[in-house]
């Protein structure tokens, strides 16, 4: 989990020190318009990065070494169970015809929202129930 | 039906037989949540709107062949750059690369039995498919497509400029792909850093993987600000507002620092997967380990970095950018992607070379994407940029860096891959015409596109008159941009040869050196029936050639004697060959 903690700090380092030139920058009265963008979207990076980042890092020194991070770990060091995976869903198909909709109201007017919430909504609703039950689409 | 999945070795057939009672046919399709079948998914709706694209763009040959031309009108033309441009970076290069190629070969190269949401998998394709469906369906419109290029500069691209619903469709289908994209991004980062064989630490994951993990977390930095940007012009157009206009106070640059801080790290998001790629292919038919695999990840990591610091040179004539800045910051970038050069000429280097279609997609690259970048550090110049902005010279450059990467690279790919998606191989000898009519045709097409940016002919017109002279220049672009269109016509029969007349292809057709090979093609639902041990970044070569293996011999008395000790006294790391592989 470090070398992953490591990954992401180093954006968020990187963010904050390319940020912070910006901002140093635009201290300068002549530059503060067009460094002020940068700036923000810079700093953006380096929160985008930390808070993934220092979790890694948290998390690395309190959780039991996985087999992934262990050089000389056998196949069979890492037997047992993985995870759940859903074999079969029909709700990111219907989620993503609801995400359509709503986004093209924004070219058609507001009706085609209606039917995409409703989807939507039908789609949580599924998707949690699925998870519970565990079942078929 | 949901499930749960143990590692393999402990069952032999992960799966189970509850997969004989799921839907079937198209209903199977529309609810997989199978990270294959979604990247085949992903694959063939990309390559659908390249071939597209395609079309367009020999239209637009086709009208510039010859002065005063009239195959087109001009609004036409203005579609057709417009939705080129579009459908090729937004819906072919990028999608292709993380949807298509990274969905399939990403779990199975770390050795995972699916992408790490399955579902939110499944919502992306979907995201994807609807937005590139509004994107093309731009022209059914009454005013036809957008037309204000795929950039959409600010005063152009608002309500007075360019009115009608073909804009705002192609709005829409942007901020639809971008949280596919993302969702994308999530799932691709995750499945890397928790879905890993044992042993496969993350100095031990395939170069594609990694430089898919950076390519994720710059779409995690790239996409949303994209998104924010495609809002608030649309709230330019409809409700009012003056983000990105002058009128109101708002500032038309604003627009520009928005979409290139998306757009020059989307650069690197299209062009990251396919150095992957190559990366993959290269030590494969040199059969030797990749040469410098830090050196590799490290110099991805930078040009991942870096790109999120380099957008302002597309707007050096705006006049309102920090130009030394941003000059010196383009000019780094070059030192990631020579070491990158360097590398893949290293693992070439003294190696028995064999030259099967994908690598000669690779070398042909290698060389292609070479030229680009080099005229890529011009234009990283501001006197140069000012006196070939928005020339040709510009567009021969972006097309040199981004065909050579989507195209070259991505072909390479999909020969290389191909074998394990559809578990058939494609024939070598149209593989081959493909390549040399691609690799002729490609500097057919642009290197005259140089020549004519230098003589001052600017992009995105549609007519010219013969007095220019750029009419010689122009057919010869045109001539080779046919050669192109048949070059992808031969792989489109190839794929068409191997569905008619399959040859099977075994389970690792190329003496692969990582996971996917060591699984059947295509694989079986959650890919392995068992694992080789992990003890290199090329774990099925060391499983497959033990009297070859990656790792030195001081390693392995070091792993012996001392575990978690990395390097013997006066050893590498055991990654740039030994001398049993030269």
């Amino acid at each position: 989990m470090k070398s992953e903690a490591r990954l992401l700090l180093v954006v968020s380092l990187f963010g904050a020190a390319i940020g912070a030139l910006f901002w140093a920058v635009g201290l300068n009265p002549v530059y503060a318009t067009i460094t002020s963008g940068g700036t923000i979207m810079l700093g953006a990076v380096c929160l985008l990065g930390l808070l993934p980042g220092y979790y890694y890092h948290w998390w690395s020194r309190r959780m039991t070494p996985r087999a992934e991070d262990d050089p000389e770990a056998t196949p069979e060091s890492g037997a047992g169970v993985i995870g759940v995976f859903p074999g079969s869903s029909i709700w990111p198909f219907v989620l993503g015809l609801s995400a359509l909709l709503v986004c093209l109201s924004l070219v058609f007017g507001f009706w085609t929202a209606i039917f995409g919430f409703s989807l939507a909504l039908a789609a949580v609703v599924g998707v949690i129930l699925e998870s519970r039950r565990g079942g078929a689409i | 039906m949901t499930l749960l999945v143990e590692r393999p070795g402990v069952v032999e057939e992960p799966g189970g037989p509850e997969h004989d009672h799921g839907p079937t046919g198209l209903l199977k399709w529309v609810t997989s949540t199978d990270h294959k079948v979604i990247g085949k998914s992903y694959l063939i709706t990309s390559l659908v709107f390249f071939v597209l694209a395609g079309v367009m763009a020999v239209l637009m040959r086709t009208q510039l062949a010859s002065p005063d031309n009239t195959v087109v009108s001009q609004h036409t033309y203005n579609e057709l750059f417009t939705m080129h441009g579009s459908l090729m970076l937004y819906l072919f290069a990028g999608p292709f690369a993380f949807g298509g190629i990274a969905n399939y070969i990403v779990p199975l190269q770390v050795g995972a039995p699916d992408m790490a949401f399955p579902r939110l998998n499944a919502l992306s394709y979907w995201l994807y498919l609807g937005g590139g469906l509004t994107m093309i369906g731009g022209f059914l419109t009454v005013g036809g497509a957008a037309d204000f290029g795929w950039v959409a500069y600010a005063p152009l691209s608002n309500a007075v400029n360019s009115p009608g619903a073909g804009p705002d469709m192609w709005i829409v289908s942007l901020i639809l792909t971008g949280f596919s994209a993302i969702f994308t991004g999530v799932n691709i980062c995750a499945t890397v850093f928790y879905l890993r064989a044992p042993g496969m630490t993350m100095f031990r994951v395939p170069i594609f993987t990694w430089n898919m993990v950076v390519t994720g977390i710059l779409i995690l930095i790239a996409f949303p600000v994209l998104t924010a940007a495609m809002v608030m012009l649309w709230a330019d157009r409809h409700l009012g507002t003056h983000i990105y206009t002058v009128s109101g106070g708002g500032v038309p640059v604003l627009w520009q620092n928005l979409f290139w801080f998306f757009g020059h790290p989307e650069v690197y998001i299209l062009a990251l997967p396919y150095f992957g790629m190559v990366t993959e292919i290269f030590p494969v038919f040199s059969r030797k380990p990749v040469f410098g695999y830090r050196g590799m990840v490290f110099a991805t990591i930078t040009i991942g970095a870096l790109s999120t610091s380099v957008w302002a040179h597309h707007m050096f004539t705006t006049g309102v950018v920090l130009l030394p800045f941003f000059s010196l910051m383009s000019y780094l970038i070059a030192v990631p992607t020579g070491i990158k050069f360097f590398n893949w000429i290293g693992t070439m280097w003294r190696g028995s070379l064999k030259f099967d279609t994908p690598m000669l997609f690779s070398v042909g690259f290698l060389v292609v994407f070479l030229f680009g970048g080099v005229t890529g550090v011009f234009l990283a110049s501001p006197p140069i940029d000012f006196a070939t902005h928005d020339t040709y010279f510009v567009v021969a450059h972006f097309h040199e860096v981004l065909f050579g990467s989507a195209v070259f690279g991505g072909f390479a790919g999909l020969y290389y891959w191909y074998p394990k998606m559809f578990g058939r191989m494609l024939r070598e000898s149209l593989g081959k015409a493909s390549f040399w009519f691609m690799f002729v045709g490609f500097w057919v097409t642009f290197l005259p596109q140089y020549l004519l940016g230098l003589h001052g002919m600017p992009r995105r017109i549609a007519e010219y008159s013969a007095s220019t002279g750029w009419t010689s220049l122009n057919r010869v672009s045109t001539v080779g941009a046919y050669l192109l269109f048949i070059a992808v016509a031969i792989m489109i029969v190839n794929v068409y040869v191997s569905w008619r007349r399959p040859i099977q292809a075994s389970g690792n057709p190329w003496d692969g050196h990582t996971l996917e090979w060591a699984t059947s093609s295509p694989p079986p639902h959650h890919n392995f029936y068992r694992l080789p041990p992990v003890r290199s970044e090329r774990p099925l070569w060391d499983f497959n050639h033990p009297e070859h293996t990656t790792r030195k011999h001081e390693d392995l008395l070091a792993a012996e004697g001392k575990r978690g000790r990395r390097h013997a006294p006066g050893a590498h790391a055991g990654t740039d060959g030994g001398p049993a592989d030269r």
